[in-house]
């Protein structure tokens, strides 16, 4: 699980921190582990131009965020309803076991919440 | 003292590794004669038990009943105390339903502490729900509670029952219950103790800690899954009503009536687990023919062993560093590294250690944290077993440095 990749992303995330200019700001948080999110999105016709994300969390929740903003980059607010699990396990490139697999979809989950 | 090899388990590899096990807080594994227990009551005995009137019936029920009074001797406790549940919690709430729901009322209060597990927490607030009682708790200063606090409260207040566990799942603390008990009794307030932290550790003697209830767990203690203890000081038995009622509890119900058996079978409704039941009391002769008295001293040889050597450690938090009165449970953190990424880094070096609040919440939130990795120790555990852990540990914080 945590191969180089996830660490990276773990260490050196390339959208951890605050946008002040958003239209979407989305939360999540796991009670269980006490991992917190919060996501902003910048639009431009309903096409994401910026996401960044702010929160505390173990490698895996942190990553997956990390590497699920970097794929959602120039998509579309409706492509981005219909991402599921499936596609989050292809983006993130390791295999997740069950008991982490909550940590891995807090970012999806945030996303979710997109109306 | 080296058991393993009576852990069919631990020979299992994982990742290739000889298998660390390091959860018993959680459950723990089990020994051979346990597991042929189980095997020889289904191919000898099997049958329901207080039923049939033939001699497979007649012998699993003696078989059922003899764990009965083996459960009671091993907490010095009369047989007609002992009542048998799925696992810890059941035993809880069968005290909170089948008692305590009759004798609480609006104004009264509920005391617990800071250190109960969940299955010590929602029981009462579910029935404060219904009830409208308060709930106070005791301050932990220290990993410890104070009982000059207790004595003042109890004095002031008037303090119906206090549920205290015996030993924090968490911090490892063993609550002194029999002083606990003693304040108690000065002032008329019940006591209802959660032993699954302390009655697979230390010898416990009912007589001697006086609580008017004791819950436990099979499985926590080398037994098979699905057997919990509840003990039920003698004079409670009478106004203790059946919380699983049903078939086995009753001597005549008819359209208009309904009539209890007056023994103990009245509080186990339906059928029991019964192999595992019988099973556990190779567990319990598994326990005394190591001794009680060795089994603590080995855990403070570990606990003492493993916080000389995690208190070697840099950037690391433990939570609770005493020696004296604790069970082998050791909660940590190391800096910037989340207790979930630390069990599963250790898990592919094969060793298991638990990483979450540990089901006490309110504990975790009066430390100021979200979680911590736990690392419990039993029987089976040696000095090598944590020196494997240290090593995992140092390789843990060589992965996330930066």
């Amino acid at each position: 699980m945590y191969r180089q990749n996830i660490l990276e992303h773990y260490k050196t995330p390339n959208n951890f921190g605050n946008l002040s200019n958003f239209n979407i700001k989305l939360d999540a948080h796991n009670p269980s582990c006490g991992d917190e999110l919060e996501i902003k999105l910048k639009l431009e016709k309903n096409k994401i131009i910026d996401a960044k994300f702010l929160g505390k969390g173990c490698a895996i929740s942190l990553a997956s965020a990390d590497i699920l903003l970097d794929n959602i980059k120039n998509m579309f607010l409706n492509e981005i309803k219909k991402l599921n699990e499936k596609d989050l396990l292809k983006f993130l490139e390791v295999e997740i076991t069950p008991a982490r697999m909550n940590c891995a979809l807090l970012a999806l989950n945030a996303l979710k919440q997109i109306k | 003292m080296n058991l393993k090899k009576d852990f069919p388990i631990l020979k299992r590899k994982i990742n290739n590794k000889e298998i660390i096990y390091l959860d018993s807080a959680a459950t723990t594994q089990r020994p051979k004669i346990v597991i042929n227990k189980i095997k020889e009551f289904y191919e000898k005995y099997n049958s329901n038990i207080h039923r049939g009137l033939y001699t497979l019936s007649e012998e699993a029920t003696s078989l059922y009943e003899k764990t009965r009074e083996k459960t009671a001797e091993f907490i010095n406790a009369d047989k007609e105390e002992i009542i048998f549940t799925k696992n810890c919690t059941e035993a809880i709430n069968y005290a909170v339903f089948g008692y305590f729901l009759k004798i609480l009322k609006k104004n009264d209060i509920v005391l617990l502490t800071e250190m109960e597990h969940n299955s010590n927490v929602v029981p009462w607030k579910l029935l404060s729900k219904r009830i409208g009682f308060k709930i106070g708790y005791l301050n932990i200063d220290d990993s410890k509670l104070d009982l000059r606090e207790l004595d003042e409260i109890l004095k002031k207040r008037r303090v119906k029952v206090l549920a205290i566990t015996h030993a924090s799942n968490v911090l490892g603390t063993i609550n002194p219950i029999r002083e606990i008990s003693r304040i108690c009794r000065k002032y008329n307030t019940r006591i209802l103790v959660d032993g699954a932290q302390a009655a697979p550790h230390i010898e416990i003697d009912m007589k001697d800690l006086n609580a008017d209830f004791y819950a436990f767990s099979g499985h926590k203690m080398l037994g098979p899954l699905g057997v919990g203890v509840l003990y039920v000081r003698k004079e409670f038995l009478k106004s203790l009503t059946p919380f699983i009622s049903g078939g086995g509890t009753v001597l005549e119900v008819t359209k208009e009536n309904l009539k209890f058996k007056e023994d103990h079978e009245k509080f186990e409704g339906g059928t029991p687990s019964v192999a595992d039941v019988v099973a556990f009391s190779s567990a319990i002769d598994y326990l005394n023919k190591l001794g009680m008295k060795n089994i603590k001293k080995h855990e403070d040889e570990l606990t003492k062993y493993a916080l000389d050597k995690l208190n070697t450690i840099n950037d690391i938090e433990i939570y609770n560093n005493h020696l004296k009165d604790r069970v082998g449970v050791i909660a940590f953190n190391l800096k910037n590294i989340h207790a979930h990424d630390v069990a599963s880094l250790l898990d592919e070096e094969g060793i298991c250690v638990r990483a979450s609040h540990h089901c006490a919440m309110i504990l975790h939130k009066k430390l100021g944290i979200n979680g911590s990795v736990r690392a419990s120790f039993y029987v089976y555990n040696t000095k090598e077993d944590i020196d494997k852990l240290i090593k995992g540990i140092l390789k843990v914080q060589r992965v996330f440095g930066k």
